[in-house]
């Protein structure tokens, strides 16, 4: 087939790939749009397989099958509270890949060289368009796939150490080697240092060296962040896996693969960008791990917890009106959105407005509390945004918090020297009862005070969240 | 414990401190409950409605005080029946213990514990046993409604084919927990409400309830609130004549005056003296809820209603809560419940009279033969100390376009400085790069481009199902591994081998994992 045709196909999966991302705006549309995103990839993977420059099309159609065979089980079996730790599974596989195909890249560019000019013109696919670069564009090639492998091995590590932390599999703790971030910038320094002796020598070793400082990079940069801070780094990894994908896509002359990468790439920094801003944090000091330090002495907390038992809620929930529930990671672990939904259906069964206000670093992934919330079947117009809901906690009789905490911690505003200061957060205090359904009496992730659990309108629902939830569904006619 | 709640035997008294809904949640508790024969009936509770929850219903007063160790009463007893008291036996009721010396002797010289319920100290933990709040709150909302039975004309302004009505002004003084049920209530009538207190820091609250704050002309420090466990304090001669004076302003324009204002352990101060009265309308109304203590308002009778001679009714009943007494008593008998509830922290029905807490110290005036009133002041302070509000200047019109203005000359400066840098970065490039490199980075700066374009419209909600397409996308790195895949070296084939299969596993994950989440977002 002409080679005309790839890129024209190519071009088409390009804009059914745009459109396939665009349609994530709405609901209704996205359920249209993912057809458009398989569409464009099966295009792009026909159009190459039957385009110049493949070769072992048979076997790259089993590999692909079965690749297929697994991930459609994958995909089939998971629990929507394990999204989270596939999606960081998923951004390994590709930075794996990357490495893998820069790898090539390079076997490729070294072969063709060795080759006297006689035997080039025999050569036909992505070996033939190796042959007749010039040596600027040697040298370019060599910039390119030395970045993808860099930015791909990160990738690499960087996941599989979310994976684990995601999986409960490592420590969520933020932990760091000594010598802290001097080693990553140690790393870095070699990182460049083999970039100039890979560009004088051409030579496998420096690639090798450079692989491995990146892949500790990877490793490293992630130990260092802590639990609460995942929504930023799984996103971060998403760019990265992108940014991967579009150096590969240079230093093998692809422009889908650069299209798409840097669709991908800018997507993920957007996220970063969006849970960066919900934290008021700088996406630097996300990074570089951990909360900063304080400014000054902690604000004291006056007053007591006042507990409250499942007969209280559900009179409570009784009396009021309307109803805002915010949930957090606390639900997703305790697995308590069916429970939520039935509560949910029961109380608006009984005329009473609920609604849900998500905070967007709610939960361990963005989004990740809509996707809890959509598996149990709570209907998403009623699920609603910080900043559409934020107003309408005054005219709230019952605010409900489960499983959240720094997401609703008052002292963002309150206290200047909170280390959370300036966070947005949910007003959940100024809705006329609060009931918090949490474990114990602990500090959260960040293991700052929360001075919402102290208010006099208050109430604190002391438990598992879904057992909690289980009683008090059963005392809600 | 056994507790009990007799037939009140001051006159005209209709509440009752048990209900039958009480009763079940004092057995709740542990306790068992009497009642004496007939104590509900005028509150609408009938015997047979006690008898269904489990109370025990006594034949008369003196069986009643017997069979007990805990009475739950809502006057202060008659000397009669505090001389039936034991020295086991507890007493809660409203006492009054700063003005009813005798009585506190005599409880004392019986040796019974008595508790008073106004004494419950008025801090965030106590809340739900402060049986003058809520009493409070039933004598506000009546007192408008006995207004409006007085007065001959709506309370909302309506325009009808008949004549246009103007909307009743009603004026509320003293903004404590009356004076702000009295508001609620009028708003909600229709009237147009004003309302003044000496404690500035309540304005907020007032205009929170839908009325006006009467704002005075006049600088002072005034005492904070919280200092004196939320209520008025004593103001200064200047304060009071400028707030005499506004009175005196508005007095004719109001229809309605509800007065609330006391100070603890006072008399009533005066504050619609006769003069203003005399300016009102024909027909206007005035409720004195201070009457028990001499009233706010001169010409007042307590207990009585009376009509001045241009035709003012002034009302000076003191027994609005009893007016109520259905509701009067559910409350009441809720608070009751909920100090028993902290006497009986085990909820094993073992009363544990705990004199180190706050609320049952205070609350406490006789134990074991001694007088323990007045109470120590509290560990703890009622209300936080109100912090200094900053005020936030007002931008006039000019000033807020100026902001405006500068705002969006920045933005564009922001916007062209990053273009330039961009434009100069890519000619750089391109002085160096070759065209080949140059095409596809177009290429790249534009795809770029367009993502930051696509992805800001994406909605929250479905950002957990981007990131899983983005990442089956991501998988397009399958293309160079199939494109390597045939040429040459084991190495190459088995490297881009394991890559397509990865890759694959990506592809499909990713796509299937997408569609199952979006499927399952549902419209309600």
């Amino acid at each position: 087939m002409e080679f005309g045709f790839t890129t024209a196909a190519y071009v088409v999966a390009a804009v059914l790939f745009i459109l396939a991302l665009g349609g994530l705006s709405g609901q209704e549309s996205a359920k249209r749009a993912v057809w458009y995103g398989i569409a464009g990839m099966a295009l792009a993977v026909f159009a190459t397989l039957i385009g110049p420059g493949s070769g072992l099309w048979l076997l790259s159609v089993i590999l692909i099958a079965a690749g297929g065979i697994i991930g459609f089980f994958v995909a089939t079996r998971v629990q929507m509270t394990e999204m989270p730790q596939l999606v960081a599974a998923m951004h390994s596989l590709v930075g794996l890949a990357a490495v893998f195909v820069g790898f090539n890249a390079h076997f490729e560019l070294n072969h063709v060289l060795a080759m006297d000019p006689a035997a080039r013109v025999g050569l036909h696919g992505f070996a033939e368009l190796l042959a007749h670069k010039t040596l600027v564009e040697q040298n370019i090639l060599r910039v390119e796939l030395f970045l993808g492998i860099f930015i791909g091995a990160v990738t690499f590590t960087g996941s599989v150490v979310a994976y684990g932390k995601l999986a409960g599999k490592v420590n969520t703790k933020a932990t760091k080697l000594p010598g802290g971030h001097m080693l990553n910038a140690a790393a870095a320094v070699l990182s460049v240092l083999c970039l100039i002796w890979y560009f004088n020598t051409g030579g496998f070793f420096p690639l090798f060296i450079m692989t491995l400082a990146a892949l500790f990079v990877g490793y490293h940069l992630i130990m260092g962040i802590g639990g609460a801070d995942m929504p930023v780094v799984v996103s971060m990894l998403n760019s990265y896996s992108g940014w991967a994908a579009a150096a590969i896509g240079f230093s093998m002359s692809n422009d889908l693969l650069i299209v798409v990468g840097a669709l991908v790439g800018s997507s993920g920094a957007i996220l970063s960008y969006i849970m960066c801003k919900a934290m008021n944090r700088s996406f630097v000091s996300v990074i570089l791990g951990g909360f900063g330090g304080t400014s000054g002495p902690a604000m004291e907390v006056e007053g007591e917890q006042i507990a409250i038992d499942a007969d209280g809620v559900a009179a409570a929930l009784d009396e009021a009106d309307s109803i805002i529930i915010i949930p957090g990671y606390g639900m997703a672990v305790a697995q308590a959105q069916q429970s939520v939904s039935e509560l949910t259906k029961k109380l608006r069964a009984k005329g009473k407005n609920v609604r849900f206000a998500i905070h967007p670093v709610a939960g361990r992934l963005p989004g990740h509390m809509n996707v809890l919330l959509a598996e149990a079947k709570v209907p998403y117009d009623i699920v609603l945004e910080m900043d559409e809901i934020n107003e309408d906690f005054p005219s709230t009789d019952v605010a409900i918090v489960i499983g959240s905490n720094d997401i609703v911690n008052p002292a963002a505003q309150e206290d200047p020297n909170s280390p959370i200061a300036g966070m947005p957060v949910l007003e959940c205090w100024k809705a006329k009862q609060v009931i918090v359904s949490k474990r114990g009496q602990g500090t959260g992730y960040s293991g700052i005070e929360n001075p919402l659990f102290y208010k006099e309108n208050t109430r604190m629902f002391y438990g598992d969240a879904k057992k909690s939830l289980d009683e008090l569904l059963t005392k809600i006619s | 414990m056994k507790i009990g709640s007799p037939k009140e035997v001051f006159a005209g008294e209709a509440r009752v401190a048990m209900t039958p809904d009480s009763a079940l949640q004092l057995q709740k508790l542990g306790h068992e409950c009497f009642v004496e024969t007939g104590a509900g009936t005028v509150a609408g509770f009938a015997d047979e409605a006690y008898t269904a929850a489990g109370v025990t219903v006594v034949a008369d007063e003196a069986a009643l005080f017997a069979a007990v160790d805990v009475i739950a009463k809502v006057r202060a007893p008659s000397d009669d029946e505090a001389r039936m008291l034991t020295p086991a036996q507890t007493l809660i009721s409203f006492f009054n213990p700063a003005g009813n010396t005798e009585l506190l002797e005599l409880c004392k010289e019986q040796g019974a514990t008595v508790m008073a319920m106004e004494m419950v100290p008025r801090i965030s933990r106590a809340q739900k046993m402060d049986a003058l709040s809520s009493m409070a709150n039933i004598a506000g909302y009546r007192a408008v409604i006995e207004a409006g039975n007085n007065f001959g004309r709506f309370f909302t302004g309506q325009i009808t084919a008949a004549g246009k009505v103007p909307p009743a002004k009603v004026l509320v003084v003293g903004a404590g927990v009356a004076g702000l049920a009295a508001i609620g209530a009028a708003t909600s009538l229709g009237a147009i409400t004003y309302a003044f207190d000496v404690r500035p820091e309540v304005a907020e609250q007032v205009e929170s309830m839908g009325a006006q704050f009467v704002y005075l002309d006049f600088e002072e420090a005034q005492k904070d609130g919280a200092e004196t466990g939320g209520y008025a304090s004593v103001s200064s001669p200047e304060f009071r004549e400028a707030q005499l004076a506004k009175f005196r302003e508005i007095a004719p324009d109001i229809d309605i005056v509800i007065t609330t204002a006391l100070i603890p352990n006072r008399d009533a101060p005066k504050l619609w003296l006769a003069d203003m009265v005399a300016s009102m309308k024909r027909g206007s109304v005035i409720i004195d809820l201070a009457a028990e203590r001499g009233g706010n308002v001169e010409g007042t009778v307590p207990d009585e209603k009376v009509m001045t001679d241009n035709g003012v009714t002034i009302i000076g009943y003191t027994d609005f809560p009893s007016r109520m007494a259905a509701q009067a008593s559910s409350l009441y008998s809720t608070n009751i419940r909920h100090l028993l509830a902290d006497l009986t922290p085990g909820k094993d029905g073992v009363i544990n009279h705990n004199m180190e807490d706050d609320v049952i110290r205070s609350a406490t005036v006789t134990r074991g033969g001694e007088i323990t009133f007045p109470p120590p002041p509290l560990k703890i302070k009622a209300i936080a100390a109100q912090k200094p509000k900053e005020k936030v200047k007002e931008l006039t019109h000019e000033e807020k376009r100026a902001v405006e203005i500068a705002a969006f000359k920045k933005q564009t400066r922001n916007q062209v400085g990053l273009l330039v840098i961009g434009a100069v970065l890519l000619l750089g490039v391109g002085l160096v790069a070759p065209a080949s490199f140059m095409q596809h980075f177009i290429v790249f700066v534009l795809s770029v481009f367009i993502g930051f374009q696509v992805i800001w419209n994406v909605s929250h909600s479905l950002h957990t199902p981007l990131m899983a397409v983005t990442n089956a996308i991501s998988s397009i790195i399958i293309l160079g591994a199939v494109m390597q895949i045939g040429s040459g070296s084991w190495i190459v084939i088995v490297l881009g081998a394991l890559s397509v299969f990865m890759a694959g596993i990506n592809i499909f994950g990713g796509f299937l994992v997408t569609r199952r989440m979006l499927a399952m977002f549902q419209k309600s």
